[in-house]
Order: C-alpha cells, then structure tokens, then sequence
C-alpha cells in the first residue's frame, strides 16, 4: 500500500512530505531526481521506477510532482489514481494545485490526506464526504474562525458516508433548484500530410452540475444511444438499467461531478472539422525555409468554428519567422521553438492563411524531422459524434427543477503530420 | 480574466496573513523554544495556532520531536480540530519517544469509549498508527470493542487497525483471535466493512502466503460478489484482486463470476477496470471456447483497454504495459484496435515506445501496410530512442509478416538514404536480422549497405555489417578489403566486433581460400596471441585447430545451414507469461517479471498460474505448483561445470585472465572445447562436438539481436575446406609450442615437494573406481577411492599404462573444490611407466586449498599431467573421510545445540536392509569417526545419539532409531550447513553396510 507521499516543484525541492506508516528518508527521492535528469523533460519521467527498497510510483500535475513510495506489490494503477485524486481535491478546495496555494493551506492539506488514505488504504475520497469532514476554507471562515474559535473540522461523522449512496450527503436544501449537464467532446486525431486521416476518435464527457434538494432520482435517456459503446460511469449510476434499456438512472451526487465519459473509436466515422492545407519547407543553400498554412472548414454540420489556433513545433535550427497572417496573429517563441496561430473564428468566405520565410541557423545541416501541426478549435451546441438527450427526467422529490444541456465539441490530441 | 486574475493576487495579499504560509515565519529567538511558550499557553487559540506551527514544521521534514511532551500534553480537549492535530503528530513521533507515548494511551483508551463515533474510529485509527510495542498492549482492548461496534464507520476503521497491528505484533494479533473476528467481519451487513475486511486480510495474507487466511469457498465468493457492486471503488479493487486468487469449480460457476464482474470494465476508475480484466482473463481459461459466452466477452473487453488509452499519460504507461501481455495471450481481443496505438507527437517518450511495441504484436497481413506508413513517419521525429525503435519495429515486421517482407526493406533503404546517422545504424541491424529470416532473397541491397560503411560507429552495427559481408562474401568483390579494413583497428574494436571479424573472416576463407589466407593468418593470431579475451582467444583457437586438422569439417561446421530467426523471440515464454497474466495490473505487469524475481520480502510469493480450461482435465495440484517454484529458483552461487574447467585450464594455460565473461552455459559443448584445447584431438573425433549445438539450451540464431557472437554459433561456424590444408602448417606447429611451455613449467614446481606413505587401515573405504578410462587419456587409466587413515586423507589411485610409449613426468593438481582438499605432497610415481605397467599411488591430502563450493559438494576436479598431455576428470569422495577424530561432542553442547537449530532444517533419512545391533552399528560407525554420545532405549527401541565434525568446523548431530528385529534405521539429522546432510547420510549408508 501506499507508504509515503512527497511533492516535488518543478526545481526539485521538496516542499511537502507525509508518512502513513513508519518515517522514509526523503533521500529515496534521489532515485526520482536521477531519472527526472535523464528524462530531459518533466513530462517524460517514467511514472514507476524501481529502487533497492522501494518502488516510487509519481504523476506530474500542474507542474509538480506527486511522488509516492510503496514497499509492497501493490496495483500501480491504484496508485496513480489515488494521486490524481489527491490532486483533484486540491484543487477543488483550493481552486489550484500549486505549490504556492499548497503551501498556504499546509495543514489542511495534512488534515486531507490522513482523511484520505489510513494505513494506506484510500479511506475517503469522494469530495462531498470530505468537505463535511474538513471544510474547505475561505475567507470569510477564516475571519469568523479567528473572532469565534470555530474550526474547519467537522465534529460529526458525514451521514452518507456509509449508506448505500456514500456520493451523496443528507438534508440537502436549496431554493432555486437546478440540473445543468455539458456534453463535451474531443476530438483525438491524425492527419496525414496528403490530408487523409490516420485515425480519429471522440472522447466524450458528460460532466454534471446539479442543486437538487432532498433526495432526486433522475434518469436521462438519449436520442442515438447506440453510438455509446464503450462508457464508464462515476458510481451512481445504475448499471444495470443501463445494459437493458440504455438509460442512465442515478441518484446524483451533490454539486459537480462527471456523470460519464465515452469513447468513440476510430471504427466509427468521425468527421473532422476542419482541413489544413499546408507546405513547409526548408533550403539548404540560403539557410531560409518556407512556411504556407490555409485551413478552411470541413464537416461542421453548419456551425461556426471558434478559437482556432494553429501550433507548431519548430525543429531547433529555425532562429526566427517572417510571416503574415490574413487573421489573427501569430508568436513565434525562441527558447522552446513554439510557432503559434491564433486565428479566432473561421470565416468559410475567406480562409485564413498565414504565409512567409523561417530564417535558419546557417551552417546547420537541415532539419530531419519534419514539424506537426496541432490544431485547437471549439465549436459551441454541438456533440460532433451526434450524440443528443432526449430527456431528462426526476423522481422522488415533486418540486420542479429547471434543466438544461449544453454540448461543445472541442478538438483534443488534434495533429496534422508535414 | 486578467482582470480576475489580479483581483485574485490582490485578495492574495490581503489574505496572506490569513493562509498557513505565516506558520513558516521564524523568529530570532529559535523556534523550538518560542512554540514551546505557546504549546503550554493558556489560551485554547494560541494552542490551537502553535500546534499548526508543529504540524507545518513537520511536513516540510524539519524535526519538531523536542516538543513531543508539549504537544501530547495539549490532547485532552474537547476540540476536535485540536484533537486531529495532536493525533497528526503523534503518528510522526511516536515511534522515536516511546515512554513518552506512553503518556497518550490513556486518553486514547478513554477516547474509544466516546459517544461520538467519529472520535472512536479516530481513536482506534490513531493508536494503529503508533508502532510502538508498548502501546500494541494496551490496543487490544479498544480494538476489539471497536470491531464489533455498533457503528459501521468504526468496524471499517477497526478492521484497517488489524492490519496495522499484524505489521507490527503478528503474534499477538493471532493470539487475540483477530484474525477470526476479521474473518467474520467478510459477512457484514455494511460493504464498505467487508471491503476494508478484504484489504486487511489481503494485506495480511501477503505477508504470510501460508497462512491459508483467505479461505475461498463458493459462499464467501457469493458475499465478495455481492459487496462488489455496493463498496467504494477502492475496496472493489481489493474485491476484485481477492476474486482473482479464487480457482471455481467448474466452466459454470467461471461463467457466473465473470457475468458478475463484468459491469466493472465500465467503471470510471482505470484501475478497478484492470482488476476486473484480470479476473477476466483468469476464468476465460476455464470456459470452453465454442461457448457463445466465450466470444461475447472477448468483445467486451476490447472498449475498456482502449478506454484506458484515453486517461492520464501515467496510467496509460501502466495500462500499456498490461495491454502487451494480454496481446500476446488473446491477440484477437485488440485486433482491429491498431489505430488507437498510433502514436501522437506530444505522447510522453515512455507511452510512444509502448505503443510501438503493441503496435508490432497486433501487425498482420491486414493492417501492415497502415503500420509501414506509420513506422516510417515515426523514424523521421525528433527523439532519438524513438527513432532508433521505430526504425528496429520494421525490420520485426518483416520478419513476423512475410508478405510484407518486401516492402520493408524498401522502406529501410529509403530511411538508409536519409543519410542520418543513427537511422542508418540501425536500419543495417534490422536489415542483417531480415538476412537471417530470409537467406539469399535481398542480397541486392548489400551495395547500398556497404556504401554506408563508413559512417557506422556503432559497434552494434559494425558487427552486424561485418556479418553481412562475411555471410555473403562469394558475392561481395571486395569481401576482403572490406573486412581487411576493420582489421586495422582490431584491438579498439569491442568484443562483438572482433568476434564477429574473427567469425566473417573465417568465413571468407572458406569461400574464397587462395586470395584470403594472409588475412586469416592475421586475425587468427590476433585472436590467439594478442588478445587477452578468453571468448575471443578461445573461438580463436577452436578455429585454427579446426581448419588445421579437418578443412571439410571445418566446412561443413562454419558454413552450415543456421536456423531461421523467428518473430517468437520476442514473446515472453509461455509459463511467465501465463503467470504475468495472473499477476495483471500489478507491478510484476508493469516490469513484466514474476513477482518473486523481485518484490521486496516477499516472503515465498507463490506462484499463480492460470486455471486449465475444463477440456483439458483437471487444474493443476498445488504439489506440481510447487514443484515448479522450486525449479525456478536460480542456482545462483554454484558456477557452472564449464566455469570450473576454464578455471583449471587457464591455470595451466596462461596467466590467469579473470576479466572475461564466464564462458557459454552449454557444459558439454564446453568439454569438448576443453579437450580440443588440451590437444585430445584425436581421441576426440568432430563429429560429437557438432551434435552438441543444436542441442545447446539457448537458441542464439533466433535472436534476432545479436547474430554470430553468441557461444553456440562456435560450434556452427568451425569449419574447414579440403583445398587448404597447405596453408596452415606453421600456425598448428606454432601454436602447441606456445602453451605447452607454461604448462610444463607450471607443474614442475609440483615436484620439490616429499609425499607420505600408506597408512594402516581404519575406517571404511570404498572400492577403486575408473575415473579417467584410456580412451579418454591417450592410454592412461586411472583408478582410484578415498580413505582416512589415522587421520591422514588419503587419495589412493591406480595408474595403468594401457599406450604403446613409456609415461614419465607425472604431476596432479586439484581444482579449487567445496573443502579446500590439496594434495599435501607432489605424485610419487618415481619410474618411469612402461606399457602395460601397473602402479599403485597413494597421494596424502590436505584441506587447506583454496574453497569453492562445487555441483554436487563433494565433487573433486583433477588435472594429471604425464609426459604426453595434461587430463582433467572430476570424481566424488566420500564426506565421511573428512570427519575429524575429535568430533565427540559433549552431551550438554550435544543438547543444547539440538535445541538451537530449528526443526525445519532437520533432515530424516532411512537405511534399509542393515542387519547390525545398535552396538556394533554405533562400533563400525566409530571407525569413522562418527561418535555415539548417548544412547537411550524406548519401548525396545535403542535412539543413539551421535555427533561429528568435519575439517571445516562444520558439526552434524543425528539421532539414529534402532528396533531390534527392525532392519530399517531411521536416521535424524540436524546441520547449520543443510547442504551436507544428504552426502552425510550417503557416508551412514555406505559405512553401516560394508
């Protein structure tokens, strides 16, 4: 089980350690800082590495480090998923997950993770159950807490923490009651440089808000629940009313949460946006290359594509780019090679190109690989897979909620190879 | 937004005075003190604040342990905040002021009684945590109210305390009947109790795989089941790896839990996904395969994998990982699934390399030419590991997909035009390994190949085009400058590449006798005279023995037909793999090794295997279970026969070269290499030596690595041809004349010293044996057995001239061995031997040689050298002539001793058919100094107690039953050195009955 936890900045410091079973030397952490210089990026560090005694089993999360060491055979994935989850409740209580904002709330964070994990064993997690436990602060606490002696502790054991829907809290009141659901799906994506596609998928998420008094019942049912055929689901939901009739029945938790995600493989055809027409080229003689972007739309389903942007990844002989944008501007960062477009939303009457030279170090021999385009764009009311609810439903409480369901398809890991 | 943001700072600024970061501030008066003052504060909020102070101190690991009287002082409160950090900083501290944690029990003990079940959970919890011995007494109590408490969050804590307990008291907690309370706590009405009840045992159960604490039977499945859909995800995580250890029944009763547990790979936690999948795949065995169930849940699998590839880079490094061992058990769950293994450029470099990996497991005739096109873009990237993977996947495919055969090498030679450096070395690695897989089909890209000569750097490389250019000379005009060329720089080269040079020039010769014989002559020498290698200085040898004495041999050896290579190379071997499977999701998954190999304590981790379908009979009984655990284990320390040999020979040969690498595993192909060496080239015909390979444990010609290197190819390549015989005669000549010398020189030194004489008879000793028959020895038989005569070890031996010629100069020396034996005086053989003489020997030993612990103990390696060669047998003595006359042990020792060593190291033997009175069994047994120290007579049957000691210092005592009447002896025998005790037991057998 998970032994001990440390965080680590991105300068290496240790700024937070905690031991749920007997002290271990923060010198283990050397292990980690060995393969962290190895590995260049902090992004490609191994996340399990093998010491003499220990294993070291980390995430990389909003650029710290989240490094437990374990003693013991133990599911990896179980680790990293309690890491993530840590973090997530960081920044639920605390609205980041820096090392700044950390360091500010140090005993609540200690007060969280001995909450979280007994002996190692994940004990609460659900944030709900948490929050009755230890309160997240706030100002307005704080001030009453110092003039009162009140405390962020919870004196009484959370009531839904051991019934059969631990997700949700008893007694909850609200007067405006309301459910809102955002279907939010990815597009993962390969485009070659002849414009075919390599791959495509759609990852779908359903993520909930809802402020229901009492104990609501809902069931939400969809228009083409056929394409879902590969789904998990945050416990509430009854899954087995699931297999049989393809309708999602929950009892939600209280406040945020995500409902479901999906995934759409690239067996099913999914259509993409927009297309690149793109050249990039580079000429030994004059050390100069050349660089040609027009994107235009594609299969938008009549919709207008917002936020679009256009990142490169220049090879490192590239020093500087003189170019023009017909919309937009662009960046071009030296240090870390970063061409970036920002476009905006696209006009189907008149594309978006942006054109001119790249200067290059001379006398380095031309660049091997050839740059990836990465391609970010939205596109408001619409679940690109096709996917709609039909309705939504609530037993169990008789006042009337208000509802509401609001899609965006959004590109995600969205690559176009030169 | 930035608006909002700044708004944010400034709240910031105005806060700060209100967040923890104001518990770091120190003052000048030092801080141990300052918080000191404020710990024994009156004010509660003061209190409250120092203790945060200590808690923020704490977490940044500066040591706050100097308060600890301070802060345990603050406990009793009826805050609960207060309360919680006190409880903090105990379990940091506690362990380094035991007396003072003392101090804290009485409050827990009062706080476990608390109406608030929130307090008595903490309680309960809190002292868990303290591992302190001291207080685990006290613990006892509270925990088991606690366990039976009314309230179920305070059973669910209780159960996790259990656990904790175990970790640091084991005994204690079966004493109390914990664990039984545990065990109940499986059938309790609340799931998240049986959960935590689970993870408990199963942590305990890890601890100590014995204890049979997860009894399965099909009720408790039914409520692990049961509890599954109702507990957190974690605790269906501990459900569901508990169900996995379960074996069911029968195909119905799989059927039934894999219906159950089937709803989990829709989960939205990745690792309660790879837990179900595990149990998945575990019980899929047991069902038979036309069952339309079967192939439904083969589909089901496949969306959860691929969901898994969506998550978080680290856990689709882990699910990756998993993903390549279920590939290669099921491949056609993932088989249309190529795409999602396609690889992004912003993948971090350890996901991209996975997904190679799968990418080439799921390649086919369907999909390769999608795969190509991918594989060739990624050898264009930026990261060089990457590239350099890439560019090796498609020589695999090439090799896996026949069909594509083709166009992957197109594809290589386009990458080699690239002209990048890296990308061309490897490219001619892969292209070597497609050479091997497809012999005499793309030899018209060797000029492309040689082209790039030059640029090559890498050693992996060189040798493999080093091997090309050998392998296929006949066709390659300057095959000889080419290789010529590598030549030059012959002692900078790395040991692949020498070898490899040694091996393709050899080759060349063969092919191309009269333009190449100056060059073999150079790097032959350059093998055998200047290298200090002994893998190179050996192959060195074989082949100029090879090509001096039998040219066709020769021939056929090196250029024999090798093996295709095949893409099974890569696979994990079935068994490991069947067990990885059982082990999915853990990390033996993650480092694809069986846990034992490397788990930390794990304490005789038993080894699962995958449960056989019902077709195939019966599962597997724990006895053949055990069995193969037991054959795993690695032979570590005892080197092998072949190890021992080239230890004696380089004693003689050479000054000693213990730097090179321990030679081939082979033992037999090792003999023959010795003998040939030794000059036994004529009793020893080629054509056994030839039959050895193919039979040699490692295949290296399917490796699709390392090609020529590899000791087997040895035996592979030795070759010769008829028309060259002319060529080699100074070499031969030259060569036995270079290390006979040392040889001689070596044992000569032998002779100065005297030798003993026979000694009267005392204890038994066994019959002469042959240990080296003529045939073996060019006519010189020796014979021989072992004695101790009044004190003196003695090896008698009989040399008998069976040759036509006159021996002379005789000389023995002994292998280092398990006992230090040496002979205490040179060989006394002062005539010379005349043909068909017979002398009788007695050497006298001594145990002061250097020691090294031999396969089978007693075994003994010996060198005889005579005017004519040097021979090496190895024979066995009898651990009975090293028992010592003063091993009469006094009977207090006796018992004492007895009593200390454990009764799992006692060893039982029985001695059948032995006819004697317990009297003149414990007399004869004298004679060899086996001692009987007392005896005792139970119900007619006489116990003699015996000890004895040998050179080393090592004591045996036994305890032999007699029953008059009975001719069976039972013999218990007990050693701090377990190892002895079967040849000790063979010293009884073989003294009582002669």
């Amino acid at each position: 089980m998970i032994h001990s936890l440390f965080l680590i900045n991105h300068l290496g410091d240790i700024f937070l350690e905690k031991h749920w079973k007997s002290v271990i030397s923060r010198s283990v952490c050397d292990y980690f800082f060995e393969a962290r210089e190895k590995a260049v990026d902090p992004e490609n560090v191994p996340p399990v590495l093998q010491t003499p005694h220990h294993y070291l089993i980390s995430i990389y999360r909003g650029k710290l480090f989240f490094l437990s060491v374990i003693q013991t055979e133990v599911p990896p994935l179980f680790v990293i998923e309690f890491l993530h989850r840590v973090a997530d409740t960081f920044q639920d209580y605390f609205g980041g997950c820096s090392e700044s904002v950390i360091s500010d709330n140090v005993v609540i964070v200690y007060e969280l993770l001995e909450e979280m994990l007994d002996n190692g064993f994940p004990l609460a997690t659900e944030s709900n159950v948490l929050k009755e436990m230890i309160r997240p602060p706030n100002i307005l606490r704080s001030v009453v807490n110092t003039l009162t002696g009140g405390s962020n502790v919870g004196e009484t054991l959370p009531q839904g923490q051991l019934s059969n829907i631990p997700w949700r809290r008893a007694g909850v009141k609200y007067t405006n009651n309301e459910a809102y659901f955002d279907v939010t799906e990815e597009i993962d994506a390969i485009v070659d440089k002849s414009g075919t596609t390599v791959s495509a998928e759609i990852q779908g998420v359903i993520e909930a808000c809802v402020k229901l008094s009492g104990m609501p019942d809902l069931t939400m049912s969809f228009m083409n629940p056929r394409l879902l055929d590969d789904v998990s689901f945050h416990p509430c939901v009854r899954f087995r009313r699931w297999e049989s009739e393809r309708i999602l029945s929950f009892i939600p938790p209280d406040g945020n949460f995500t409902l479901m995600t999906y995934h759409i493989s690239s067996q099913n055809l999914v259509a993409i946006p927009v297309y690149v027409k793109q050249s990039i080229s580079f000429f030994e003689a004059g050390s100069c290359g050349r660089l040609d972007i027009t994107i235009g739309p594609k299969q938008t389903m009549g919709k207008t594509v917002e936020d679009l942007k256009v990142t490169v990844h220049m090879p490192k002989a590239v020093l500087n780019a003189n170019l023009t944008a017909s919309q937009g501007n662009y960046t071009y960062d030296f240090t870390t090679k970063l061409l970036v477009w920002d476009i905006g939303k696209l006009n189907p009457q008149k594309l978006p190109n942006l054109r001119g030279s790249l200067s290059m170090q001379t006398g380095v021999p031309n660049p091997e690989e050839n740059p990836s385009l990465n391609i970010d764009l939205k596109i408001q009311q619409l679940a690109i897979s096709g996917l709609k609810v039909s309705r939504l439903d609530m037993y169990g409480e008789t006042y009337k909620p208000f509802k509401g369901v609001k899609y965006v398809t959004k590109a995600g890991k969205f690559q176009v190879r030169t | 937004m930035q608006e909002w943001a700044n708004q944010l700072c400034e709240n910031r600024q105005f806060g700060s005075k209100m967040t923890d970061s104001k518990y770091f501030t120190t003052t000048k008066k030092g801080e141990i003190f300052e918080l000191k003052a404020e710990l024994n504060s009156d004010k509660k909020e003061k209190k409250k604040e120092a203790v945060k102070k200590v808690i923020a101190s704490m977490t940044v690991g500066k040591d706050v342990s100097a308060l600890f009287p301070d802060v345990v002082n603050c406990m009793q409160t009826d805050n609960l905040e207060l309360k919680k950090l006190v409880y903090l900083y105990l379990m940091n501290y506690a362990k380094s002021q035991p007396d003072m944690a003392i101090m804290a029990v009485n409050t827990f003990v009062k706080d476990c009684e608390d109406p608030n079940p929130l307090i008595r959970a903490l309680a309960v919890r809190t002292m868990g945590c303290i591992r302190v011995d001291k207080i685990t007494e006290y613990l006892c109590e509270p925990l088991r109210k606690c366990l039976k408490d009314e309230d179920p969050y305070v059973r669910k804590t209780a159960a996790v305390c259990v656990a904790k307990l175990h970790d640091i008291n084991a005994q204690l907690v079966e004493d109390q009947g914990f664990l039984d309370t545990l065990k109940d706590l499986i059938s309790d009405s609340n799931p998240m109790v049986v959960a935590n009840a689970v993870a408990a045992l199963s942590e305990i159960a890890e601890s100590h795989p014995n204890s049979n604490l997860m009894d399965l039977n099909p009720q408790t499945i039914n409520k692990l089941l049961t509890a599954l859909n109702e507990c957190t995800e974690w605790g269906q995580i501990f459900i569901l790896d508990c169900l996995a250890n379960y074996t069911p029944r029968d195909d119905r009763e799989s059927q039934s839990i894999c219906e159950r547990v089937t709803p989990r790979l829709s989960h939205a936690n990745s690792a309660v996904v790879l837990s179900a999948v595990k149990v998945l795949m575990k019980f899929m065995e047991m069902l038979p395969k036309d069952l339309d169930y079967y192939g439904t849940l083969l589909k089901k699998l496949a969306p959860p994998l691929v969901t898994l590839l969506s998550a978080e880079p680290e856990l689709q490094y882990v699910a990756l990982r998993n993903i390549n061992l279920i590939v290669q058990r099921r491949p056609e769950i993932l088989k249309h699934e190529m795409k999602v293994f396609f690889v992004k450029y912003n993948d971090p470099i350890y996901v991209k390399l996975e997904k190679l990996d799968i990418m080439i497991r799921l390649a086919s005739q369907a999909n390769i030419a999608q795969v190509l096109a991918e594989l060739k873009e990624y050898a264009t990237e930026v990261d060089v590991d990457f590239v350099r993977k890439a560019v090796r996947a498609i020589g695999r495919c090439a090799i896996k997909v026949e069909q594509s055969a083709e166009r992957c090498v197109s594809t290589l030679l386009d990458l080699i035009q690239t002209k990048v450096n890296y990308v061309v070395q490897e490219a001619i690695v892969v292209i070597k390994d497609i050479f091997r897989k497809y012999p005499n089909k793309y030899e018209s890209v060797i000029a492309t190949l040689c082209e790039n000569l030059d640029s090559l750097d890498e050693p992996e490389a060189r040798a493999a085009m080093i091997w090309i250019v050998g392998e296929y000379a006949e066709r390659i005009d300057n095959a000889d400058e080419l290789l010529e060329s590598f030549l030059e720089g012959f002692h900078d080269e790395s040991t692949q590449v020498q070898l490899q040079l040694l091996t393709a020039i050899v080759k060349l010769f063969l092919k191309k006798p009269t333009e190449t014989q100056e060059l073999v002559q150079q790097v032959l020498s350059l093998a055998t005279q200047d290298s200090d290698n002994p893998d190179l200085r050996d192959r060195g040898y074989i082949y100029w023995r090879l090509l001096s004495t039998d040219p066709v041999a020769a021939k056929e050896v090196v250029l024999a037909e090798k093996p295709l290579i095949s893409e099974e190379t890569d696979l994990i071997e079935p068994t490991l793999l069947e067990e990885l499977i059982c082990h999915i999701g853990t990390l033996a998954s993650v480092y694809h090794k069986p846990p034992s190999a490397f788990v930390e304590g794990s304490r005789g981790v038993q080894h699962k295997r995958l449960p056989g379908s019902t077709e195939s009979g019966e599962s597997e009984s724990p006895d053949t279970a055990s069995a193969a655990a037991v054959s795993d284990a690695p032979p570590a320390v005892i080197p092998s026969q072949g190890d021992l040999l080239g230890d004696l020979l380089n004693l003689d040969l050479t000054p000693p070269t213990t730097t090179g690498p321990p030679p081939p595993a082979s033992s037999g192909m090792q003999m023959g290499a010795m003998d040939l060496l030794g000059g036994g080239l004529d009793s020893l015909p080629p054509i056994p030596l030839r039959m050895d390979t193919p039979q040699s444990p490692q295949l290296p010609h399917q490796s699709p690595s390392p090609p020529d290197y590899s000791p087997t190819e040895l035996g592979g390549d030795l070759g010769g041809s008829p028309a060259i015989g002319a060529g080699f005669g100074a070499p031969p000549a030259a060569m036995p004349a270079s290390f006979s010398a040392p040889v001689s020189g070596g044992l000569d030194d032998l002779f100065d010293l005297g030798g003993g004489v026979g000694m009267p008879m005392g204890a038994y000793s066994a019959p002469k044996t042959v240990w080296l028959p003529a045939l073996k020895a060019k006519g010189l038989e020796i014979s021989g057995t072992f004695a101790r005569r009044s004190g003196v070890i003695q090896m008698e031996m009989t040399l008998t001239n069976k040759a036509m010629s006159v021996m002379t100069d005789f000389a023995i020396q002994f292998n280092r061995n398990s006992f230090g034996l040496a002979p205490a005086g040179p060989l006394q053989v002062l005539t010379p031997l005349s043909p068909n003489q017979t002398i009788e020997v007695t050497l006298p030993l001594n145990t002061v040689g250097p020691v090294m612990k031999m396969e089978p103990l007693n075994n003994l390696q010996v060198a005889v050298k005579n005017n004519i060669d040097v021979f090496y047998f190895s024979c066995q003595y009898p651990i009975s002539m090293l028992f010592v006359e003063d091993g009469k042990m006094e009977r207090q020792v006796f018992l004492a001793t007895w009593k200390d060593i454990p009764n799992d190291s006692e060893a039982q033997f029985q001695i059948k058919d032995c006819h004697l009175s317990s009297d003149a069994a414990s007399n004869k047994l004298q004679g060899s100094n086996i001692f009987t120290i007392a005896k005792r007579t139970v119900d007619g049957q006489d116990m003699l107690y015996q000890s004895m000691k040998l050179t080393n210092g090592i004591w045996v005592l036994t305890e032999m039953r007699v029953q008059a009447g009975n001719p069976v002896y039972t013999v218990s025998l007990k050693c701090r050195a377990a190892e002895v005790s079967q040849w000790v037991f063979q010293s009884y057998e073989a003294v009582l009955k002669n």
